[in-house]
């Protein structure tokens, strides 16, 4: 029954879509008259079909935790001595699984949406809600037809075929469902900047509307990148943090695009500037999220993340991505032209840095999309290359240099208009910095030039991001500028790990033999022993290993090879020690021979990296940054609107006083 | 200066950052990649010594040695055809390297005809095989074997 319900719930899900398309479709062409008989439907459409949505998501939900293997989504995904933890999480751990997450999140923010939001005029309301409807409409059908995640087994299965080790991590139960709010968050942003742009009506009330669901679907996308970072850093035991893998890069292109989006709608709601480059950047950032699904659902790419290769999903996919992005470009040029320009501003002003900035991180997000579609590209002509760090990081950095700089004086400078000079001093303190730690860093070692860089952007911009709290009463600050200053922050602590990262990281492979010591930086690392062991779904060889810094006590480490049975696969697991400047990471690999005393040696290999936790302190910084903004702007924007409320009652009550009088009077 | 102006030059510098920033790729792009050979290819027109480049075949069975020093392995690598290429590698092999088995290697290629690797890639699990490898003959095989034994378990 299970799979059943859960059936029904979708296909209901997807008819309510259709209801939402129409009837905020009919409702708009309505115009005022006789609006309410048409459009009453598309709010309880939207939140029920978040309901139907949710509802088919717990019966897969429930389907995994009770190992039904009569689904065959989970015989080939599940195995009844699994944990119970990643049984859970094994629900998204697949094509089908991870596609139904989506359309549930999808749906739940359309029902958020239309079930919240009161501040929007009426039409544009209804335009929104149509085209989510649509997009949702899109991802129902892809779901139904092509990856039903509820097609049942002729004959159950005797038992499940079992989930990739690699993912049998607590990280499978973060990652993935945080990354699919941010992708889908900006699902919605997309849908009210079509709605704008449709009813005309792209002000900066509007724009206070769509900020939060920007700044909310970011915060998402920031931990979801840092949390899916970390876990590629730890579980796969190859020491790097990002690798730029495709999927990796298909996660960091919409970031790009929302950090872009979330700074240029501030524009406009605070100085109804920019009105048609935020309509196209929430294009942008939507038409993203999508290339990054089509790329990572459709298996075109080689990457770690590839579940299954498909080409029917994949053209599936692409058909969507050409529906809604073609659409939405048709409507921007018909309509963009009717958007009138928006208020002016002069080039040193804090509009003009963010137009600048704005234009850098596009440039980026062009960079890292060529990148990615480079291989794809020469695959046509068949050649076979792939693209990585000797690309991404220098052709990525010479636009993302001049961006850090001027991100660090951005937010000093005044609205509309302003001049170098009245910041002189502050620019002249910053600019010290900067040559004060590159020019000895760059001199004392051989260090590649782009670490060195970044550690000097680093401590420029972490003075930087606290500046615009000078000469204020910090008690008074409002909320979303602490937010402001802890995300630009955050983004200099970021910066500061990964430049150590890549500047200082020492490493040491060697074979040893148990009661033999080798040595990385000022650690001595020690193997005590190589044991067998058993987890409740594996075997493994775990080594105690001793690491000892400088004259301290040892501290133990276990890393282990570990053998999964189902399905049979062998992952290794790094062992950490995290100190406040470093980490030091840990991994076994194999024998080695015998030493020349006849023992059995191990092959080590131990990185120690100063200051590496530093680049996901910095993602979490950047992160509680956009809550912050959130909680400000929502909080202020709600007094403001209901101190109005109090000056129209009591303009009312005035009113309704002397009409009192008069009458009296008379 | 009018607000239709300032939308223009917005436009336009919007545009020359995007073409700016397109072409430096193109040209990065056609310097950076790393391009992918078979051993064939490697035999027929090998590329510069030293170039990143990246090599996919099979793990001939019986080639496979640890050096003295305990961490320096040394095998070879097949192809469809008779073509070998004996590859060393430094460091921990990936979980999943077995004699007879695909893998990439990335690296150069050096002066002595060895392939230096420094990094390699296997098979990341039983359904995953790196793309590069589709197509080889031996894992043709393995995967008609894998789709008749599917439906029986």
């Amino acid at each position: 029954m299970i799979a059943e319900i859960g059936l029904a719930a979708l296909w209901l899900a997807a008819a309510l879509a259709v209801l939402q398309l129409a009837s905020g479709a009919l409702a708009l062409r309505a115009g005022d008259q006789e609006a309410s008989l048409l459009a009453m439907y598309a709010r309880p459409a939207a939140v029920v079909q978040a309901l139907l949505a949710t509802l088919a998501f717990a019966m897969l939900l429930w389907a995994f935790a009770i190992t039904d293997l009569s689904i065959k989504l989970v015989a080939t995904n599940s195995h009844s001595l699994k944990p119970f933890l990643y049984k859970i999480t094994g629900t998204w751990g697949n094509h089908e699984g991870s596609m139904l997450l989506w359309v549930a999140v999808l749906a739940l923010s359309g029902g958020l949406l239309a079930g919240a939001e009161r501040r929007l005029p009426e039409n544009t309301m209804h335009a929104t809600l149509a085209v989510q409807g649509f997009v949702a409409l899109g991802f129902y059908a892809f779901l139904l037809l092509s990856s039903n995640p509820f097609e049942r087994l002729p004959t159950p299965a005797a038992e499940g075929v079992g989930l990739n080790p690699l993912l049998q991590d607590i990280g499978l139960a973060l990652h993935p469902p945080t990354l699919y709010v941010g992708y889908v968050g900006l699902s919605v942003a997309f849908s009210l900047a079509m709605g704008a742009l449709i009813t005309r009506q792209v002000t900066p009330e509007f724009a206070r509307v769509m900020r939060p669901w920007v700044l909310g679907a970011w915060v998402f996308l920031t931990l979801g990148i840092t949390a899916g970072s970390y876990w590629a850093y730890y579980e796969l035991g190859w020491g790097g943090w990002w690798f730029w893998d495709p999927v990796e890069n298909a996660s960091l292109m919409p970031w790009l695009a929302a950090t872009a989006l979330l700074h240029s709608v501030s524009v406009l709601a605070a100085r109804d500037a920019l009105r048609t480059w935020t309509i196209m950047l929430g294009v942008l950032a939507f038409s993203m999220s999508m290339l990054g699904t089509f790329l990572v659902r459709s298996g075109v790419l080689t990457s770690v993340h590839a579940f299954a290769v498909d080409p029917e999903r994949g053209t599936f996919i692409l058909m969507l991505l050409a529906v809604y992005i073609g659409g939405a470009l048709a409507i921007f040029a018909i309509r963009a032209s009717s958007v009138a320009e928006g208020k002016r501003f002069s080039a040193s002003s804090r509009e003009g840095a963010l137009v600048f900035n704005n234009v850098m991180l596009s440039a980026i997000l062009a960079i890292v999309l060529l990148g990615t579609l480079y291989p794809l590209l020469t695959e046509a002509f068949d050649v076979r290359v792939s693209v990585g760090p000797p690309y991404f990081n220098p052709v990525g950095a010479i636009f993302a240099i001049p961006m850090f700089m001027v991100m660090a004086v951005g937010p000093l400078l005044r609205w509309k208009n302003d001049s170098a000079k009245r910041i002189k001093l502050e620019l002249v303190i910053v600019g010290a910095i900067l040559v004060a730690i590159v020019g000895p860093v760059a001199m004392l070692g051989k260090y590649p030039i782009l670490p060195v860089l970044g550690l000097g952007l680093a401590a420029a911009l972490a003075v930087a991001a606290f500046v615009p709290l000078r000469g204020r009463k910090v008690t008074r600050v409002p909320v979303a500028t602490w937010g402001m200053v802890l995300a630009h922050f955050g983004v200099a602590v970021s910066l500061f790990g990964m430049a150590c990262e890549s500047a200082f990281t020492q490493e040491k492979l060697a074979a040893v033999a148990p009661g033999d010591s080798t040595s990385v930086g000022e650690w001595t690392i020690a193997l005590d022993s190589v044991d067998p062991i058993a987890g409740p779904n594996w075997t493994a060889l775990e080594a105690r290993v001793l690491a000892t810094r400088g004259e301290g006590g040892p501290v133990v480490l276990t890393p282990q090879a570990r053998s999964f049975w189902a399905p049979s696969q062998a992952t290794s697991e790094a062992a950490l020690l995290t100190q406040w400047d470093g980490q030091l990471y840990a991994v076994i690999g194999t024998t080695a021979g015998e030493a020349p005393d006849g023992t059995q040696r191990w092959q080590l290999r131990i990185w120690w990296k100063p200051f590496v936790t530093f680049i996901w302190y910095g993602g979490l910084l950047i992160g509680l940054g956009g809550i912050l903004a959130i909680i400000g702007r929502l909080g202020s924007d709600l007094r403001r609107r209901s101190a109005m409320r109090r000056v129209a009652e009591r303009r009312a009550d005035i009113a309704e006083l002397a009409a009192a009088e008069q009458a009296e009077a008379v | 200066m009018k607000a239709k102006h300032q939308r223009l030059s917005l436009v336009v510098l919007a545009l020359v950052a995007i073409i700016a920033a397109g072409l430096i790729a193109t040209w990065a792009l056609r310097n950076q990649a790393n391009y992918f050979y078979l051993p064939e290819q490697i035999a027929a027109e090998p590329p510069a010594v030293g170039q990143a480049v990246r090599l996919g075949g099979m793990v001939q069975p019986g080639s496979l040695a640890t050096e003295a020093d305990g961490i320096t392995v040394a095998f070879v690598v097949t192809g469809n055809k008779a073509s070998e290429v004996p590859v060393r590698y430094s460091g921990i092999l990936p979980d999943l390297f077995v004699e007879g088995s695909g893998v990439v290697a990335e690296g150069s290629l050096q002066a002595d005809g060895t392939f230096l690797a420094t990094n390699l890639l296997a098979k990341h699990d039983e359904n995953y095989v790196p793309k590069e490898l589709e197509g080889l003959e031996q894992h043709q095989a393995a995967d008609s074997v894998a789709e008749t034994t599917v439906g029986l378990d």
